[in-house]
This record gives structure tokens, C-alpha cells and sequence, in this order.
């Protein structure tokens, strides 16, 4: 005996409910000021959509003879040769990926501590100042935090970090060889101090979407405030934490200024945050304006290519996971 | 029966404290920053400073003024482009936007949000640039555009959402057809909500320098024609500050103060345009 079907059939089964749609929409849209404004809106909105495509194809067009020509070992190999014209892309890729992931390690902890202190802990009248001195930092261009970097942050890590860092860590190959200044290391905090407004703020969102009684049931159990959130607030909002998290890094693997001036611009892997580095982003920087021959270029468009889809897929991801906590509210938009 | 629960008491104010200390140290850049700027940059702020145009180097003296005025153009040109289309497609999103299409331009929106800018650079010199054989203002003004106009989108959607409900049935009963009902009682409602996200686009653009490297590519010359390259704030710092001379230094130490005053205070009139909006906290 099979049960019966009990799931309500698609929109074609309820004759009469399209019927009284579309007169409805009928109704709605005989004017003819109606139609053009609708038409006008949603030429305006299909901007979007065809600036991505356009994007797209540009990308691919001008990356062709590089991707035809180095195939899928432009991914992994590590020459990178304008002279003999031959080019491969794995220490940007793994500068930008390690570099990113550095930001991430110092950049969550700050900001998950900034939301939920915004969210559970500060006083009412401290929320408002805090989360706008949090938005501010945002608000700082890039170029800034490149320069700020350069001179103030540098020799702070050379003076103070570095000597004691080496002293007790230097036996790994994490922290070794000499320390000049600009490094993945300082890459790596000034990207994390440029991200932590963006993983707090879209954090923040979503703890705020937490429903109440998820932490009035934990405190009435008899968990403490920490316990609350611990137990009951971060497990409820953890998608959109994590897609917050993954918008950071979003950030963080195209942020091009700030990092260029400070990481040190070399097309080398080293396992040592102390060494310079290179990013994709820093790479078009330098390099764009000095690509002599159409193969050079080519390459430098495929390297932009693989930063497009890279951080599309990210963002995608981030997206998806912040709004399956707060369904289709514009995450982030607060942080500028 | 005591231990334990002291231990949990314990425990819990030490991650409260920790919560704090972090939050702490996540304000403390800002602070830094804005001190070092400050420390360094205003001493080099004159009158000179914003009336003159660079001196060549190893000279001293000079100013930015190329700088600011190419900064105010380029901005003009990028909102010129893209806040019609940002608006229109914000408007869309909220009037429209219940659909398929709607969750597309959504999407996209979110996800050009995220897009590096200096990517917005070498697409603009491809697709502009290169064709035209030039750099010059307007492709900087373009790519600016390009990445104000999904910020623009979304804040503006999120705004004309706020506008009750009841205010355009009430207008729709009174007869109006619905695109007058959406642009003269809709759109207007929401004015001042959707200036504030300009106003918002614009901080942020404003400070940008990735996109405008091989677009408005940077002049040391006062220009003020479009087809031609143009100097922002944003370039003239990245140049000084990269460059060798100890007064190129302390002219970049200057510059970035001013773009800072701007930035920040554009960011600062936005927040408090919306001061009595946000109620979440």
C-alpha cells in the first residue's frame, strides 16, 4: 500500500490561483508609464549581470595565447622568465593563498572577539561608538595601510616582533633566514588589520539574526553568559560566521596596494613568513605596466583570470552561507 | 558541587575578558594610524600645499593641488556612470526583485562586491584603454564606476525596502499607476537613505588606487582634461611613498592625511545622515 501523495502539486494543479495572478499582473501593468518604468528598471539591473560576463570574456580573451601556450602548468610551475618568455604562476599563487591564510589566522579571532563583544557583552551605550570606529577602519584606503605599513609597521616588526619571535620560534622553518622587512609576515598583518572590519561586521549581522530565545533557553538552563554564547548563539549562526569568515578572505586574496608595498614583490616560495613574497594582485600592480611583449601581458591577464574566478567562487560560498542565517539582507553593506 | 561551578564561573570571565582585550586590539590600528598621520602629515600642510602642483624631484617645495582636483573629477565621472545605474538597479531589486532575475542581480551584486579592483583595472585598460590607445581620466572614471555601482545597488534596495508598506498602497488606492507611485512616493521616501549610500560608494572609491594604475595612470602636471591621464591623491601617495626622496616622504606623510580627512569624512556625515535608522545597536 503506497501512501497517498500528500504534497501540494506545482502551480499548473490550482487552476484558478495563475489565473488571478496574472490578471492581477494584468491589471498592474496595462499602464503603459508602468511597462516602460519597469523596462528602464530592468535594462538598468541587467547591468549587473552583463558587467560580470564582460569582465569574463575580457579576462579570457586577453589571457588565450598564455593559456594556450603554458596550459595547466602555468598553475604550478615556477619560472617566471619575461626574457625567455616563459611563465608560471605557482609562488604568486601560493603567496597569495599563504598570505591570505596568515591574515585569516590573526584577522578571526579579533573580529569574532569585536562581534561578540558588539552583540553580547558591551554596554548599550558603547555598541554605537565601537561598531563605527570598527566601520572606520574599513573606510581607510588600501594605499594607506600600504604606506603606514612601510614605515611605521616595518621597523615596529624589525625592532620589537621579529628579535623575540626568532628567539623562541626560530628553529622552525616557519620563522628562519634573515629578516629585511618586507615579508609575508608583514603582508600578512596588514591584511588581517584591513579584514577584521569586514569578518566582524558581516559577523555581527548574523549574530544579531540569532534569535533571543536561543540565548534566553541557554541562560534560563543555567549557562552563564559566556556559556550562552558558546553553547547556544555561535553553534545557531555558524554558517553565516563561516561565510563571513570567507568573506575576509575574499578581500584579502585581490587586496593589491597595501600588500604590494609591503611584501616584498618576489617570485619566490619560501616556507618563512620572514622572506618576501609575492600575490597575484601585487603582481599586476608591478608588472602590468612594464609587459613589453603580447605573451607577457597574455600571462599577466591569466594570472587576473585565475584572481577573478578565485575570488568569484569565494564570495559565491560566503554568500550562500550568510544568507542561509539572514536570508537576503545586504551582508556587509554596513562596512563600507 | 561548589568546584565545579566556580570553575564554570571562572571560566566564564576569562573569555569575557578575553572577548574585550581582543576587541581592544582590534581598534588599536585605527588609532595608530590616525595618530602617525597626524604626528607627520600636518606640519607638511600649508597654503602651498593645496594650491601647488608637484616641483620636480629633488626640489623641495611643491604641492598637491593636480592631486586633489584629479580626484574630485574622477569621482564625479565614476558617480557620473554609476550612480544611475546603481540606483536603477537598486530600485529594481526592491520593486522588482521577488523573482528569479531579481536573486541573479542580487547575487551578482554581492559577489562584484567582492571583486579585487585592481582586476576592475586591467579589465577598463583592456576593454577601453587599449582600443582608444590612451590612458586618460575617463577610463579611471569608469572603472570607478564599475565598482561603485553594486555597492550602490545594494544599499539603495535596502533602503526603498524600508519604506513602509502602507505608504504605497495608499497611493497606489488613490489611483496613481505604479511607477509614479514608486518614484514619487517611493524613491522619494527614501531619498536621503540612498544619498547616504552614495555617500558611502563614494568614501570608499575615493581612496581607491588599484583600478586607476593603468586607467587614470597619474600626472604631475595640473590637468584637467578628461581624455588625458590625470593625478589622484590615491596615486600621487603610492608614488611618493614608494619613491626614494626623504621629501617625497614627507609630502606622501601630508597627502594621505587629506585623503584620510576626506574619506573619513565622508563616512562620518553618511553615518550620521542615518544616525536615527539603524536600530540594531
Amino acid at each position: 500500500m503506497t501512501p497517498p501523495d500528500i504534497t501540494v502539486p506545482p502551480a499548473s494543479g490550482g487552476a484558478s490561483v495563475p489565473q488571478a495572478e496574472a490578471r492581477l499582473a494584468s491589471l498592474l501593468t496595462t499602464n503603459r508609464g508602468d511597462r516602460v518604468y519597469r523596462v528602464l528598471l530592468t535594462g538598468l539591473a541587467l547591468a549587473l549581470p552583463l558587467l560580470l560576463v564582460t569582465i569574463l570574456l575580457e579576462l579570457y580573451t586577453s589571457a588565450r595565447p598564455s593559456l594556450a601556450r603554458f596550459g595547466w602548468a602555468f598553475l604550478w610551475t615556477s619560472v617566471w622568465d619575461p626574457v625567455a618568455e616563459i611563465y608560471g604562476a605557482a609562488p604568486m599563487i601560493f603567496g597569495t593563498l599563504v598570505s591570505s591564510l596568515l591574515a585569516l589566522l590573526i584577522a578571526v579571532p579579533l573580529a569574532l572577539g569585536v562581534a561578540i563583544f558588539l552583540t553580547e557583552f558591551a554596554p548599550r551605550p558603547l555598541r554605537r561608538p565601537v561598531a563605527f570606529v570598527i566601520e572606520l577602519l574599513a573606510a581607510v584606503p588600501s594605499v594607506v595601510y600600504g604606506f603606514w605599513g612601510l614605515f611605521v609597521l616595518i621597523p615596529f616588526l624589525r625592532q620589537v616582533v621579529v628579535p623575540p619571535l626568532k628567539a623562541v620560534l626560530g628553529w622552525t622553518p616557519f620563522i628562519e633566514g634573515v629578516f629585511y622587512g618586507n615579508s609575508m609576515l608583514a603582508g600578512g598583518i596588514i591584511l588581517a588589520i584591513m579584514i577584521v572590519p569586514y569578518i566582524a561586521a558581516v559577523s555581527r549581522e548574523v549574530l544579531l539574526a540569532v534569535p533571543s530565545a536561543q540565548r534566553e533557553a541557554a541562560v534560563g538552563l543555567g549557562a552563564t553568559r559566556w556559556e550562552a554564547v558558546w553553547t547556544a548563539v555561535l553553534p545557531y549562526g555558524r554558517a553565516g560566521v563561516f561565510g563571513a569568515i570567507m568573506l575576509g578572505l575574499g578581500r584579502a586574496l585581490g587586496e593589491t596596494m597595501a600588500v604590494t608595498m609591503v611584501i616584498g614583490n618576489r617570485h619566490d616560495i619560501s616556507l618563512s613568513v620572514l622572506q618576501p613574497g609575492y600575490t597575484m594582485a601585487a603582481a599586476l600592480a608591478n608588472e602590468f605596466s612594464e609587459a613589453t611583449t603580447d605573451l607577457y601581458l597574455s600571462a599577466l591577464f591569466e594570472v587576473g583570470l585565475i584572481l577573478f574566478v578565485l575570488t568569484v567562487v569565494v564570495n559565491a560560498l560566503a554568500r550562500l552561507l550568510v544568507w542561509r542565517v539572514a536570508r537576503g539582507a545586504a551582508i556587509g553593506s554596513r562596512a563600507l | 558541587m561548589i568546584a565545579p561551578r566556580l570553575r564554570r564561573r571562572v571560566g566564564s570571565a576569562i573569555m569575557t575578558t578575553l572577548v574585550v582585550a581582543l576587541c581592544l586590539l582590534a581598534v588599536l590600528p585605527l588609532l595608530f594610524i590616525l595618530g602617525d598621520l597626524t604626528v607627520k602629515g600636518a606640519s607638511s600642510i600649508d597654503w602651498n600645499f593645496f594650491t601647488k602642483s608637484p616641483v620636480p624631484a629633488g626640489q623641495t617645495g611643491g604641492g598637491v593641488a593636480n592631486a586633489i582636483v584629479g580626484t574630485g573629477i574622477i569621482v564625479g565621472l565614476a558617480c557620473l556612470f554609476g550612480l544611475p545605474i546603481g540606483i536603477g538597479a537598486g530600485v529594481f531589486l526592491a520593486e522588482y526583485g521577488s523573482g528569479r532575475l531579481g536573486w541573479l542581480v542580487r547575487f551578482v551584486a554581492d559577489v562584484l562586491n567582492g571583486t579585487p579592483s585592481i582586476v576592475m583595472g586591467i579589465f577598463v585598460w583592456g576593454w577601453f584603454v587599449k582600443p582608444l590607445g590612451h590612458f586618460s581620466a575617463l577610463a579611471g572614471g569608469l572603472a570607478l564606476a564599475a565598482l561603485m555601482i553594486p555597492m550602490v545597488a545594494r544599499t539603495t534596495e535596502e533602503m526603498v525596502r524600508l519604506v513602509p508598506h502602507s505608504l504605497r498602497e495608499a497611493a497606489l488606492a488613490l489611483g496613481y499607476p505604479r511607477w509614479r507611485t514608486s518614484l514619487r512616493v517611493v524613491v522619494r521616501t527614501a531619498l536621503a537613505g540612498i544619498v547616504t549610500g552614495g555617500l558611502v560608494a563614494v568614501a570608499r572609491i575615493a581612496g581607491e588606487t588599484a583600478p586607476l594604475l593603468f586607467t587614470a595612470l597619474g600626472n604631475l602636471n595640473f590637468s584637467t582634461n578628461i581624455l588625458q591621464p590625470m593625478q589622484t591623491l590615491s596615486l600621487q601617495i603610492y608614488v611618493y611613498a614608494t619613491g626614494p626622496f626623504d621629501e617625497w616622504h614627507r609630502l606622501a606623510w601630508a597627502a594621505a592625511l587629506v585623503l584620510m580627512a576626506l574619506v573619513l569624512g565622508l563616512a562620518v556625515l553618511a553615518r550620521w545622515a542615518t544616525r536615527q535608522r539603524d536600530g540594531t545597536g
